[in-house]
């Protein structure tokens, strides 16, 4: 995390908080917003998810990496309901939120995106965004049918609506399918759509992926904003730089289980994550490093992500 | 061959009863299909429990005409949340399956011979409608030169049809445009992300077969009093399937479409089944290609055919927009 002069507000206080939180495992955070236990989540006789205990820390940034098939993405089912656990418990601003159907965790809170982007392709962008809001009158049948009680409403909506396609610089596509954008525009849209429902924590599954780079700065510094506007976000992403990027704590996953914890240079320097992502010697033969090296032309202790790195 | 008479009833196919009751149904079937994504397969079962309703609360029970209506639009409402309990939790295509099995089922009940001392059996019910003509308020035939000509029974039942026809447009105008046909129509784009945002999406569904279901139920109401019978095989599988016919012509999720496609499948069935047989006897078709008996089945040869080329060329059909159907579904 590069130490420029001009520090954000969020930025600081999610560093200040963490400060003190060893890098272990299942670490304790001074403020968490989400705290999960023993959550298993089994497929036939494979263990896709076995997290002991987990916390998210309040209004930081949290990134959630691994190497495919380390479970991340059913993490993150299982904790909005999308997936339901063999066995495990969690909390959500302390409210328990196990078994709790999907669309009961986002109005609780906590909305999140996916992988492949969902944009409801055959309606507007405007009306993808309006269908974010809460507490919506006219979603009743009944009330539906007589405009007058729900019209009002609406208005305010499409304000609320039309301020966020504006920070996203969607405004332009306001009246277009949203199937006929580009796949970076539709992962604005999806998190756009997200902010609809005025969370306390967004979940963002892969946010970079597919998108073009000159659109993946804007979409960081959206997900940064989040942070200055108080929320808590929780992503899964494999693009190592944008996760050094913007990520106050980094949590890896490895089989299932959260392998490490810490800010993101001392996670990517730790050898257990290295080890999940270029694999371990299980077998217990101990090649010699220099010999790897010299057979691989990597370097014997190889930085995170095979040399990626730019710093 | 006398064109008067092949003009004629292809005319008054644009707006007799037979028309009104698809369309009734194609416009309950379009709030499934074309805006909520629902494979609803068993439509011609909800048209049937409601005729059946009807018929047999006044037939049967000997109760008030009324009763039996409403009657029918309970079943309807009893048979969409039986459908939908099991099914809407799961992938759309299991609605498809247990629908279209809900709905010979629903039409075996009605011809079994066990149940016959209620339903009639395979011979169906009669005798139930004269509370109904008893209403009519027309006294003698209309005719329009000598092309069309309505007696006064189908008179009565065309006008209540066309009634229950703009109700029930009125109804989808309504809520399609409204906050809940979003979310109604994002569910057919995406159930997951509506979920992500906070809606029901099982309970949005079962609303919207539960409406769809009540409108088509409409349909079988006016089947049963055209008829003034009812027959468990009109409710068959074939009635479903011209009904997706009628909606897909008419437009998808268009709120007219399911009434002209209506209009237009049975103007161009009738118009063929007329034309063939009294070409054949003009000596037009010679009778080494087709004969008469072999005319009815032709003509549902080029009606399919009609149809294979209109989806080929306007895929979108009459009212919808071919840039929104060529969008990818995902």
């Amino acid at each position: 995390m590069a130490d420029d002069a001009s520090v954000l507000p969020g930025v600081a206080r999610a560093r200040e908080a963490l400060k003190d939180v060893p890098h272990e495992p299942g670490a304790k955070k001074p403020d968490p917003i989400l705290v999960a236990d023993k959550v298993i989540r089994r497929f036939g006789g494979l263990t896709a998810v076995q997290v002991d205990h987990i916390e998210i820390q309040r209004g930081a940034i949290t990134a959630l990496i691994g190497p495919n098939g380390a479970g991340k993405t059913t993490f993150f089912n299982l904790l909005t309901g999308f997936d339901k656990p063999n066995e495990g418990n969690w909390n959500f601003n302390g409210k328990p939120l196990a078994g709790v159907p999907p669309h009961k965790v986002a109005r609780q809170g906590m909305v999140r995106t996916f992988q492949l982007t969902k944009a409801l392709s055959r309606l507007s962008v405007i009306d993808n965004m309006r269908l974010g809001g809460t507490g919506q009158k006219g979603e009743s049948f009944w009330t539906s049918l007589i405009p007058a009680l729900w019209k009002q409403q609406e208005q305010e909506i499409t304000e609320r609506a039309d301020e966020l396609l504006a920070r996203f610089k969607l405004d332009a596509k306001r009246e277009d399918f949203a199937g006929s954008l580009s796949g970076g525009q539709r992962k604005l849209l999806e998190m756009a759509r997200a902010l609809m429902v005025q969370p306390d924590m967004v979940m963002l599954d892969e946010p970079m992926a597919g998108v073009n780079p000159a659109l993946t700065q804007s979409l960081l510094g959206h997900v940064k904003s989040l942070r200055e506007d108080g929320m808590t976000v929780l992503f899964v992403e494999h693009d190592m730089d944008m996760v050094r990027d913007i990520s106050d704590w980094v949590i890896v996953m490895g089989q299932g289980e959260v392998i490490a914890e810490g800010t993101p240079d001392t996670v990517m320097a730790d050898p257990r994550v290295i080890d999940a992502y270029l694999g371990a010697h299980h077998d217990g033969t101990a090649h010699d490093p220099a010999e790897v090296a010299a057979e691989t032309g990597v370097p014997a202790t190889p930085p995170a992500e095979g040399g990626k790195t730019d710093e | 061959m006398n064109w008067d008479i092949i003009l004629g009833v292809s005319l008054e196919s644009l707006i007799n009863a037979t028309m009104i009751a698809y369309a009734l149904a194609a416009i309950g079937l379009n709030v499934h299909f074309g805006y909520t994504g629902l494979l609803n397969f068993g439509q011609s079962a909800f048209l049937g429990v409601a005729a059946y309703g009807l018929a047999m609360i006044v037939a049967t029970f000997g109760l008030p005409f009324w009763v039996g209506i409403l009657a029918g639009l309970g079943g309807a409402v009893i048979l969409a949340l039986l459908l939908g309990i099991p099914t809407l939790r799961l992938r759309a295509d299991y609605l498809a399956i247990v629908t279209i099995a809900a709905a010979e089922i629903v039409r075996l009940l009605f011809r079994s011979v066990s149940l016959s001392e209620w339903t009639g059996g395979s011979d169906g019910l009669q005798a139930f409608s004269d509370d109904f003509y008893a209403m009519n308020p027309y006294s003698g035939a209309v005719e329009i030169s000598t092309l069309i000509s309505f007696d006064e029974r189908e008179l009565w039942i065309m006008t209540v049809g066309w009634v229950l026809v703009a109700i029930a447009l009125l109804i989808v105008f309504l809520a399609m445009r409204s906050p809940w046909g979003r979310v109604i129509k994002a569910i057919r784009e995406d159930e997951d992300a509506v979920r992500s945002l906070g809606k029901n999406v099982v309970s949005y569904k079962m609303q919207s077969l539960i409406l769809g279901g009540v409108l088509g139920s409409l349909g079988g109401f006016v089947i049963a009093l055209r008829n003034a019978a009812v027959q468990p095989d009109t409710y068959g599988t074939e009635f479903t399937f011209y009904m997706y016919t009628i909606v897909i012509l008419g437009g998808a999720a268009r709120v007219f479409g399911p009434v002209v496609g209506s209009m237009i499948f049975w103007f161009l069935l009738t118009f063929i089944n007329a034309f063939l047989p009294s070409a054949i006897d003009a000596g037009l078709i010679p009778s080494w290609l087709m004969n008469k008996n072999q005319a009815g089945a032709v003509g549902y040869i080029f009606v399919g055919l009609g149809l294979v080329l209109l989806l080929i060329f306007r895929p979108q059909g009459i009212f919808g927009d071919k840039k929104e159907v060529m969008l990818d579904g995902r």
